[in-house]
């Protein structure tokens, strides 16, 4: 009964993503208040249904209603609870329908927190997402049901992919797809101004902040997704440049540079076009992303079950959104284009540079995601794509991008004089070299290019903010003056920050991990690096549905204790291989990583040791950038608009924060 | 002008995109076709003193067929490779691949045994010398010992309606 | 009775990880065993979903390490070992393709993209300089803008 109940609200929710796709804009084209008002209340209604049913599945898996083949296939009775409930969006299905409840949320976010958007805004804002969200529930409807019944009804489930049962996992989709999703809100700002044919400063306040949200969702989740896989496969990897992994950076590329293009028009009013086309572009990556991991055209390490239903209904889903919108523009560009003129010399044309990196890096990634398909396609050979080539083709362009970031933030808008630039900023050039290079020789020496200049330009990003920031400072009397600093600003100077500790963390962790493969009997050492790891035997341990083999490493260094490692090796019941469960023992400055291999001769057991420096800075890096997103969200001259517009339900910096979290 | 640009690309990278449905990108072709087959002998799986090899083929069309008795499409094809053998229109050679001797003659002995020989495979030296990557494969030999054809799968009435029957009468009635 | 699935195969998230390949091998000397992780880094593992042979835990892989690991010890170089992999089993085991007429567009693609860009923008921002008028926004947009901070905003 529960099941149909989802069901039947799917189909409703399907009903009222129509009437919100449609009234509006006839309202808004026709000029009909009555049809305008729809927007909103349709909105509510359809986030209304699809928590009914999202409450229905996930009611399915926890009570473990195997007659819902998506609860058969990905949860059984043993599995503890908070897995079966992250099971509802662990496969194909399911996280389909977190896709489409995040939309209806992320549409009626910008309802609540409308912050003075006038009516027709909303309307078409609304109705864009309307339409989008008609997309996601045919397709659930008519290919992948998460309902669908099974026929006769196993009496114990398959079990979620234990890989999954972690909670680095079960946190990573609900947030990459709020990133994924909340692309939506600019976009459909975006069309919204082409169908309007304007685009103004005030449009751009709107839109900004809901662009940083979900930018900082997408940040969150992509470094979720590869801190899980450091820990959780095992290889010491953190990064493979799978294509799921492409089909994320894609949209996030994109989008930090929708986020630099859209500074620009809001203080210069300049780039209007370009801002509303990446505006689509972000958007659209998303939707290739889903495309490229459900449809079976590309092999990845993570793909969803593919069915060639599926992949016709994405593509012509993909079709009608991208190139309706991509029409769109072409048509309406012209109306949107002009504004404020600047020199050779000005923020603008470095945030403009920025913009061209970002775009042609994300253009690489999916020129080198899909270059086996065309190769193939046109009968050309088939051909892998893999990491070195992306490496090979990524640092390059951004060690440039993190320069130009150094420099930006320096640099007037408008004009800006060369040669005074360079007078002012030799010595941090200078000082950038010098402690960067110092910085390599103690971190083990080596004559690496690639780290030198890594490192180097990392300080030169440290320097360059504090110097921006120390310029601020002056002017407001001292260190007293930082709160009192724009958020906007501090959040740039954090995020950038951000940059630098990622750079660090990249350059360095990947120059200088140590890696040793060793069998080890029990009482027998090894030594990595400069410390001592020895083998303590194994032991045997149940876990809640699954049997662990655990490993005792103790590390020493010089003598000293360090740590006790535990790693470990799980047969699930559901599963032929076995899984492993690496022992981390973090430092600010290194990792120390044991994965427990296959039983050797005798007591002896294989086992694979890292010593990896600095690698955790990758992904505090990633935090950084993430809370300078925050920050910047929550600026004041956002909260201005809403005190201004004093509509009742919207309200201060945290709400608006609120407003993607939720 | 440039702002078509965009919808342009959209529209041929669609093209692709739908064209790549069509494709299946986990089959990798072999580069060894049109080349001479990489020379082995081995022993045989009925009788270790006694061995087969590549010489053995000499001038006939030979189907060498890669099976192994824990190989699950390979019970879905046999049936059809024992009847061939009956018929006489190919001789059918095996390569039994990383398997136990043991395990594979009763797994012949089950099925039946539709290999003028088969050679045993037990490291995958062989296979990896012939680019073997998935099981069953099946290759097809010319009469000049040249690789002409090579079916990663099980053979199915379809395809070697469709492909390997008429290849093969072609190679066999060529000089 | 506990029935089983086999459909469920075929729908499962096909995510298959496992620690693979924690095998101490004995080198003579330290580059070699380098030479050894940076080749089956590179390589591809055919049978996986998209795996090097370093990461994959499939027979076949475990194979072809040894066969990676038993040419080094044997003195063949980088391009010896690539070249036996290509030849058996195509250029499809190269992570990193090989520089051809077909490749030329993946490989020198991204160079032409930025070049293109970057010249396009210096264009774009020659053309649009030395007409500095000193407004920003439009008049019409500046009172719009002013407004709104001013909270008369938009009151339909």
């Amino acid at each position: 009964m529960i099941p149909e109940i989802g069901h039947f609200a799917l189909i409703l929710a399907l009903g009222v993503a129509a009437v919100q796709g449609v009234l509006p804009l006839i309202g808004t084209a026709r000029g009909i208040p009555g049809w305008v008002a729809t927007a909103v209340p349709a909105a509510r209604a359809q986030l209304l249904l699809l928590l009914v049913a999202f409450g229905a599945l996930t009611y399915s898996f926890v009570v473990s209603d195997f007659s819902v083949a998506y609860v058969a296939h990905n949860s059984n009775t043993e599995q503890p609870l908070v897995y079966r409930i992250s099971a509802v969006w662990g496969a194909h299905e399911g996280s389909l329908l977190l896709w489409a409840l995040l939309l209806a949320l992320w549409t009626v976010g910008v309802s609540l927190f409308r912050r003075g958007l006038p009516d027709e805004l909303v309307a078409r804002v609304a109705a864009t997402c309307g339409l989008v969200s008609i997309g996601f529930l045919l397709f659930m409807l008519l290919t992948s049901n998460p309902f669908d019944r099974l026929i006769p009804v196993p009496t114990q489930g398959r079990e979620l992919n234990p890989l999954l049962q972690d909670p680095g996992l079960a946190l990573h989709p609900p947030m990459l797809y709020m990133g994924y999703v909340g692309l939506v809100v600019p976009f459909a700002f975006a069309v919204a101004a082409l169908m309007e044919g304007r685009v103004d400063a005030a449009w751009v306040r709107w839109s900004r902040p809901w662009t940083l949200v979900a930018w900082v969702f997408l940040t969150l989740g992509i470094a979720l997704g590869s801190w899980w896989s450091y820990y959780e496969l095992g290889w010491g990897g953190w990064w493979f440049w799978d294509p799921v992994e492409n089909a994320s950076l894609m949209p996030w590329l994109v989008a930090t540079g929708l986020l630099h293009s859209l500074a620009v028009t809001e203080k210069r009013g300049a780039f209007k076009a370009w801002t509303v086309l990446l505006a689509i572009f972000g958007f659209s990556l998303s939707l290739l992303g889903t495309f490229l991991v459900r449809s079976g055209v590309l092999v990845s390490v993570h793909a969803f079950a593919s069915d060639p239903a599926r992949g016709v209904f994405i593509l012509i889903f993909l079709a009608a959104v991208v190139g309706s919108s991509l029409l769109l523009y072409a048509w309406r560009a012209p109306a949107v284009a002009g504004g404020g003129s600047f020199e050779l010399m000005s923020r603008e044309t470095l945030l403009l540079l920025n913009n061209v990196v970002l775009v042609a890096a994300s253009a690489s990634i999916l020129l080198g995601t899909l270059y086996p398909l065309f190769m193939d396609a046109l009968g050309l050979g088939k051909i892998s794509v893999g990491p070195p080539y992306f490496n090979s083709v990524f640092v390059p362009l951004a060690l440039p991008l993190v320069l130009l970031l150094g420099l930006g933030p320096l640099v007037r808008w408008k004009e800006d004089s060369a040669s005074a630039l360079a007078r002012a900023l030799w010595p941090t050039a200078a000082a950038a070299v010098a402690l960067g290079t110092a910085l390599v020789v103690l971190l083990g020496g080596g004559t690496v290019v690639g780290v030198i200049l890594s490192t180097v330009l990392a300080v030169w990003v440290l320097l360059t903010a504090g110097a921006g920031l120390a310029r601020r400072l002056r002017k407001r009397g001292g260190l007293a003056g930082l709160f009192g600093l724009p958020r906007a600003y501090l959040g740039m100077v954090v995020a950038h920050l951000g940059v630098a500790v990622l750079t660090l963390g990249i350059a360095v962790s990947s120059t200088y991990s140590k890696e040793r493969d060793v069998n080890m009997g029990v009482g027998e050492s090894a030594k990595v690096g400069n410390h001592d790891f020895r083998f303590e035997g194994v032991t045997r341990l149940p876990g809640p549905n699954y049997l662990a083999t655990q490993g005792t490493v103790r590390v020493t260094r010089e003598g000293r204790e360090v740590a006790t490692l535990h790693p470990e090796k799980r047969q699930y019941a559901s599963q032929s291989h076995s899984m492993t469960e690496a022992a981390i023992h973090s430092r600010l400055t290194r990792d120390i990583y044991v994965a427990l291999g296959e039983a050797a001769q005798g007591d002896a057991w294989s086992l694979r040791i890292y010593n990896k420096p600095f690698i955790q800075w990758i992904w505090w890096g990633s935090v950084l950038m993430a809370l300078g997103g925050l920050l910047a969200a929550t600026d004041r001259r956002y909260r201005l608009l809403a005190e201004a517009a004093r509509q009742p339900g919207a309200g201060g910096p945290s709400r608006l924060a609120l407003a993607g979290k939720r | 002008m440039g702002r078509y640009v965009a919808l342009g690309l959209f529209l041929i990278l669609l093209i692709f995109l739908g064209y790549g449905l069509t494709l299946n990108p986990r089959e990798v072709p072999s580069p060894l076709i049109g080349k001479p087959a990489p020379a082995f002998r081995l022993p045989t799986v009925a009788d270790p003193a006694k061995s087969m090899g590549t010489d053995d083929f000499a001038g006939k069309v030979t189907l060498l067929n890669v099976w192994a008795s824990w190989c699950v499409s390979c019970r879905q094809e046999h049936p059809l490779l024992v009847e061939l053998a009956r018929k006489g229109s190919v001789q059918v050679y095996g390569l039994n691949y990383k398997d136990t001797r043991q395990d594979a003659r009763r797994w012949l002995a089950s099925f039946g045994d539709p290999y003028v020989a088969s050679a045993f495979d037990e490291d995958g030296r062989v296979g990896i010398e012939w680019g073997v990557y998935g099981v069953p494969e099946t290759f097809v030999i010319d009469r000049k010992g040249v690789i002409r054809h090579k079916l990663t799968g099980p053979v199915t009435p379809e395809n070697w309606a469709k492909t390997l029957q008429p290849l093969i009468q072609r190679l066999q009635t060529a000089d | 009775m506990k029935r089983t699935l086999p459909a469920l195969l075929l729908l499962s998230f096909s995510l298959v990880a496992i620690a693979a390949g924690v095998e101490p091998r004995a080198f003579d000397r330290p580059e070699q065993e380098a030479r050894y992780r940076a080749l089956i880094a590179e390589l591809r593992c055919l049978v996986c979903q998209n795996q090097n042979l370093a990461e994959s835990d499939a027979e076949l892989a475990r194979d072809l390490r040894d066969q990676t690991y038993e040419m080094i010890r044997a003195g063949r170089s980088d391009d010896e070992i690539v070249e036996f992999m290509v030849g058996r089993y195509g250029d499809f085991v190269l992570y990193r393709p090989p520089v051809t007429v077909t490749t030329a567009l993946l490989w020198f693609g991204p160079a032409v993209l930025v070049t293109l860009g970057a010249v396009l923008a210096l264009l774009y921002v020659r053309r649009r300089a030395g007409r500095t008028t000193g407004a920003t926004l439009s008049e019409d947009e500046e009172k719009k803008a002013r407004a709104l901070l001013s909270g008369k905003a938009v009151d339909p």
